[in-house]
């Protein structure tokens, strides 16, 4: 630790800190644009500007360390001010420098409210401009769908240069020209490629990069905030979905180290548009061959008919994939109620299950341990589609000083580079026998990380595979004492949360599979849209868009997404996190377990609860681990991983295919969406391109 | 620097790779560095590229040498656009560089730039026949040679609108020219008597040594009066300042003002300071000059070191500070501390320093 004063106040902080932490550490506040946390240092701004003891300049506080300064003449602590006379007037004189050419068109600028340079602007700037010249004009940029360009607004920060080269991993824009006329531009204004890159916009200290989508739609101090939780993939990103009466505006990811850190995919910020189009705002009920518009009382009574009729063992429930724990916790209750063991949540027709333990099934490493794995298995897996900010985390670990990592599964870019040791089961049994070269590899890390993702685990040999990889990671010694190296990667919001209440079929029931190929004659589908269902049974749709399972559905009972209740979601890494309601569900519809709790009483079952509340209370004495938001109950994971390697099987030889086809369109809500139809047909078309 | 793009699309060629040789080069270049470091190469495969294609850089050649390096497009782009000794746009078989900087301007570059507006035309455009096209830089750094273009690897200096017009015309023809001057000089001599450094004694041998022979005398004469000896033995005992303050301005009691005088009981002013001040013959104030030899002072500014109003209570300087023109440096009797070239510096006598 090294001793530095700052304004009087003497701080010990760590000598590799900069000027700038260490002054945030004494409670200085310093004026940045180029600085970012995660991101490397450039010090070009220029207005972090402090005063050093000794230094014949003001030093720019973030690119200079307390261990550079020098002690003073007796062994003093080093001494720094960070609000003198001198450093006051240098920032002035930056920010005079960076309003020379800052176009005056706050009024019109969808950053005015949220920007830095206008904040700092009120604290270090003066009134007039002593430059009488003309301002530099710069062309606006076409970078894609998502961010729109005013480029004579740019103060040259590089900030989303060093975005997505660091953390996207997408060398797509970069600074061409120099001096005054730096322009900072993709490679002939191409389309960025990047799942993430809406948050070099969120980067920019200025107007220059803003959303595209939401441009000119609102002004931030229009909104009222709500923390929420992502769910468009198993990551449950923290997010802040900000609305306007009854509509959302957007969504902001929320600072969250254990998840997210400040990143949120385009996916997870851009559905927005997707919350308001194709929306079910009443019941229906098909009546010959067409679906029309019904009432609550007249949709139950359908229901109730069909129900009535149907012998218990050819009822069943499958739920999707954006489903909260509470109206699974109801469906599952209410299905109890009738009699019925056919539930599930695992439309993917993966076998996971919480009979081997909660450990067989969460990602056990957590996604902030990616850091300290120093070698890396993944086995069919695509995290960059899959679950993009676990993918961040591993392009992180890989900065650092790269681990070897492999991936058995589709060859695909993961934004860092890999061995690609091959493509099926054939090579996860070379590597868990010790056949495979990578084998020593992980035998000799210290902590080892063994990923299994859905395109592994996926389908009737999933469980096989799984078995394979628990043997291997037993085998390796990847679980033990303070360090788990088994982890699963879930790519659905509400699979861990479903498998965590046990919403897998019971005694004798029947799988998601099994039910949709017909062996049901009445089917509860709970918003899954990514299953065909079989013609001739009955299917009761609960759900939020008009997409898949509307079409197939009998009967639609119109839910609310997770912008529009409060609803428990469980990540993939048994994180337990909870949404909260920014905006109220269109026309008729309802929360879902109000839905579920309204339609058991004409089934004749009625529900324990009739609030949330009361539902909250049942879920908790039933399933404690809930109640503790934000946190990651222990479970015994040795325990599963043994289970799961004792399972053995026969793997199979079939290549591990993603099931995600297509990362913008992985869900009802992301399928309505016009900005995320847009994004995909430009990854397609990226794609198409890089293949030629 | 205007703002430059990459030339249309209509002009850019539909493909680029090295040539055999290039090729052998890129690899040469490539070698220099540690695997995995070949992008330090980007420079000098840019500029062969730009030699390739004629003295540009079409898209395709940025595309090739990101290709050969491994790189993203945009980091090639990057450095291409950097530097303008890179060419985004085709330019002439002869590209003249011409410098439009102070000295050269000054050495009537305008009236070269005159000529390059009327055979060539317009900056940065291809002459009709192909053969030229010009571009305004800053310095090249031949100033003594001013005005001067750089015409592709080449510099011609010492350039009149004749001569250039001559260049241009050789050139255009394909006749050998000369580079460098183009006038009778050679490299940067003298234009055209030698004014400087004319002394004879400076060639004849005889100054061989004669700074040393200075200092040689200078130590003899310290023995010969023992000032040697005596400073060897009261070296221990009185060292000298590592530091001596001599030089600084710095505040000593030593320092012997009126204001000291006083305080200690004193005359502020001695009776043979005030007949010294009141010595006509020692300040420049009440010095006569002869009317009519020396011109009037132009501005109100006087750039010696003398009071305007000497009644105004300032100190009259004791000596005349203006130095008589000729007088060698060693012999004057003023300053020549620097201060004699400032205006309105008024020496303080009582600064030990002076």
């Amino acid at each position: 630790m090294a001793k530095i004063i700052v304004d009087g106040v003497e701080v010990d902080v760590p000598p590799e800190y900069t000027l700038l932490q260490a002054a945030e550490a004494a409670g200085a506040e310093i004026p940045r644009f180029c600085f970012h946390e995660r991101l490397s240092i450039a010090g070009n701004c220029r207005m972090c500007l402090v005063e050093v003891k000794g230094a014949p300049k003001p030093v720019a506080s973030c690119a200079w360390g307390v261990r550079d300064c020098r002690p003073g003449p007796n062994g003093e602590p080093p001494e720094i001010l960070t609000k003198s006379k001198t450093v006051k007037k240098a920032r002035e004189g930056v920010m005079e420098f960076l309003l020379i050419n800052h176009p005056l068109d706050c009024p019109i600028c969808d950053q005015g409210g949220q920007c830095d340079l206008q904040d700092q602007a009120m604290a270090y700037g003066v009134d007039t401009s002593r430059y009488h010249e003309n301002k530099r004009a710069v062309p606006d940029k076409y970078l894609g769908p998502l961010i729109k360009t005013s480029m004579n607004r740019c103060i040259h920060c590089t900030r989303c240069v060093r975005f997505t080269t660091e953390v996207a991993g997408v060398e797509d824009l970069g600074a061409i020209w120099r001096g005054e006329d730096m322009e900072i531009t993709s490679y002939l204004e191409k389309a960025l490629g990047s799942e993430l890159q809406s948050n070099a916009a969120d980067l920019c200290p200025v107007g220059a990069l803003t959303h595209k989508p939401e441009a000119f739609h609102y002004r931030p101090w229009e909104l009222s905030k709500t923390d929420s939780v992502d769910v468009m993939d198993a990551v449950g990103s923290s997010i802040r979905v900000d609305s306007r009466g009854r509509e959302v505006m957007r969504i902001l990811p929320r600072v969250n180290e254990a998840v997210n850190e400040e990143w949120i995919t385009d996916k997870a910020r851009h559905i927005v548009d997707g919350l308001r189009l194709q929306r079910l705002d009443r019941p229906f009920v098909r009546i010959d061959g067409r679906l029309r518009a019904a009432t609550w009382q007249q949709a139950f009574a359908v229901i109730a008919e069909r129900v009535k009729g149907t012998e218990r063992k050819r009822i069943g429930a499958i739920a999707g994939d954006l489903a909260s724990v509470e109206e699974l916790f109801a469906l599952k209750t209410l299905m109890h109620g009738l009699g019925v063991a056919n539930i599930d949540a695992r439309q993917d027709g993966s076998l996971l299950s919480p009979a081997h333990g909660r450990g067989s099934y969460l990602f056990n490493s957590t996604i902030a341990g990616i850091e300290d794995a120093d070698a890396v298995l993944i086995v069919g897996a695509n995290p960059r589609i899959e679950a993009s900010l676990v993918n961040v985390r591993i392009r992180k670990r890989w900065r650092m000083a790269p681990p070897p990592i492999a991936l058995i599964g589709e060859r695909v870019d993961l934004t860092y580079p890999y061995d690609y040791i091959g493509a099926g089961p054939e090579t996860l049994a070379d590597v868990a026998a010790g056949r495979h070269s990578f084998f020593e590899k992980l035998k000799a890390a210290k902590n080892p990380l063994i990923i299994v993702g859905p395109g592994a685990f996926a389908g009737e040999s999933g469980l096989a595979v799984l078995s394979l990889a628990a043997q291997l990671a037993d085998s390796i010694g990847a679980v033990r004492e303070g360090w788990n190296g088994f982890s699963v990667l879930h790519n659905a919001a509400s699979r861990v949360g479903a498998l965590d209440l046990g919403f897998v079929p019971g005694e004798g029931g029947l799988t998601a599979r099994q039910m949709a190929d017909g062996a049901v004659d009445v089917l509860f589908n709970l918003g899954a849209d990514e299953i065909d269902i079989a013609p001739g049974t009955f299917v009761v749709y609960q759900g939020t868009h008009g997409d898949r399972g509307a079409h197939r559905a009998d009967v639609i009972l119109p839910g609310a997404t997770y912008t529009e209740k409060s609803g428990t979601y469980v990540n993939l890494e048994g994180r337990v996190q909870m949404a909260n309601r920014a905006a109220f569900a269109p026309g008729d519809a309802r929360e879902d377990w109000a839905i579920l709790r309204a339609l058991s009483d004409v089934l004749g079952h009625r529900l324990p609860f009739d609030s949330l509340n009361a539902l909250r209370t049942k879920l908790y004495a039933e399933h404690p681990h809930f109640a503790e938001l934000d946190s990651i109950a222990t479970s015994d994971v040795a325990a599963g991983v043994k289970a799961l390697a004792a399972i053995g099987g026969n793997p199979g030889r079939e290549p591990f295919v993603s099931p995600v086809k297509d990362f913008y369109l992985t869900n009802p809500i992301a399928r309505s969406s016009g900005i995320m139809a847009e994004c995909s047909a430009l990854a397609r078309d990226l794609r198409l391109e890089a293949a030629e | 620097m205007a703002v430059r793009r990459l030339a249309p699309e209509e002009i850019q060629p539909k493909s680029f790779a090295f040539s055999p040789e290039n090729e052998v080069f890129a690899q040469e270049q490539i070698a220099k560095y540690p695997p995995g470091r070949q992008a330090s190469a980007v420079i000098p495969l840019l500029w062969r590229a730009q030699e390739q294609t004629g003295g540009w850089l079409p898209r395709k050649a940025i595309e090739a040498v990101a290709v050969r390096l491994d790189m993203p497009d945009i980091r090639v782009l990057e450095v291409a656009t950097f530097y303008t000794m890179f060419n985004l746009d085709p330019v002439g078989k002869y590209f003249i560089q011409f410098c439009g900087t102070t000295p050269c301007a000054l050495r009537g570059a305008g009236d070269i730039k005159k000529v390059l507006e009327r055979r060539v035309g317009e900056q940065s455009h291809v002459s009709a026949d192909g053969n030229f096209s010009w571009l305004e830089v800053e310095c090249l750094g031949a100033c003594c040679n001013a005005p001067m273009v750089q015409i592709n690897h080449d510099y011609y200096e010492d350039l009149t609108p004749e001569n250039f017009e001559k260049l241009l015309d050789d050139l255009a023809a394909g006749r050998p020219v000369k580079a460098g001057p183009q006038s009778s000089r050679r490299s940067s001599e003298p234009a055209d008597a030698v004014k400087t450094l004319t002394d004879p004694s400076l060639y004849d041998g005889s100054m061989v040594g004669a700074w040393r022979k200075r200092f040689e005398e200078e130590a003899v004469k310290a023995v010969d009066t023992g000032e040697a000896a005596a400073a060897t033995a009261t070296a221990a005992a009185n060292p000298k300042p590592g530091k001596p303050d001599a030089g600084r301005a710095i505040d000593t009691e030593k320092a012997d003002t009126p204001a000291k005088r006083v305080k200690e009981g004193e005359k502020p002013v001695t009776n043979s300071e005030r007949k010294e001040a009141a010595d006509t013959s020692k300040t420049t104030v009440a010095e006569q000059k002869p009317k009519g030899d020396v011109p009037a002072a132009q501005s109100g500014k006087s750039y010696v070191a003398t009071p305007s109003k000497p009644e105004a209570g300032r100190a009259a300087a004791e000596a005349p500070t203006t130095p008589i023109a000729g007088t060698p440096p060693s012999e004057t009797t003023t300053r020549r501390d620097g201060s004699e070239s400032k205006p309105d510096v008024v020496p303080d006598p009582t600064k030990k320093s002076s």
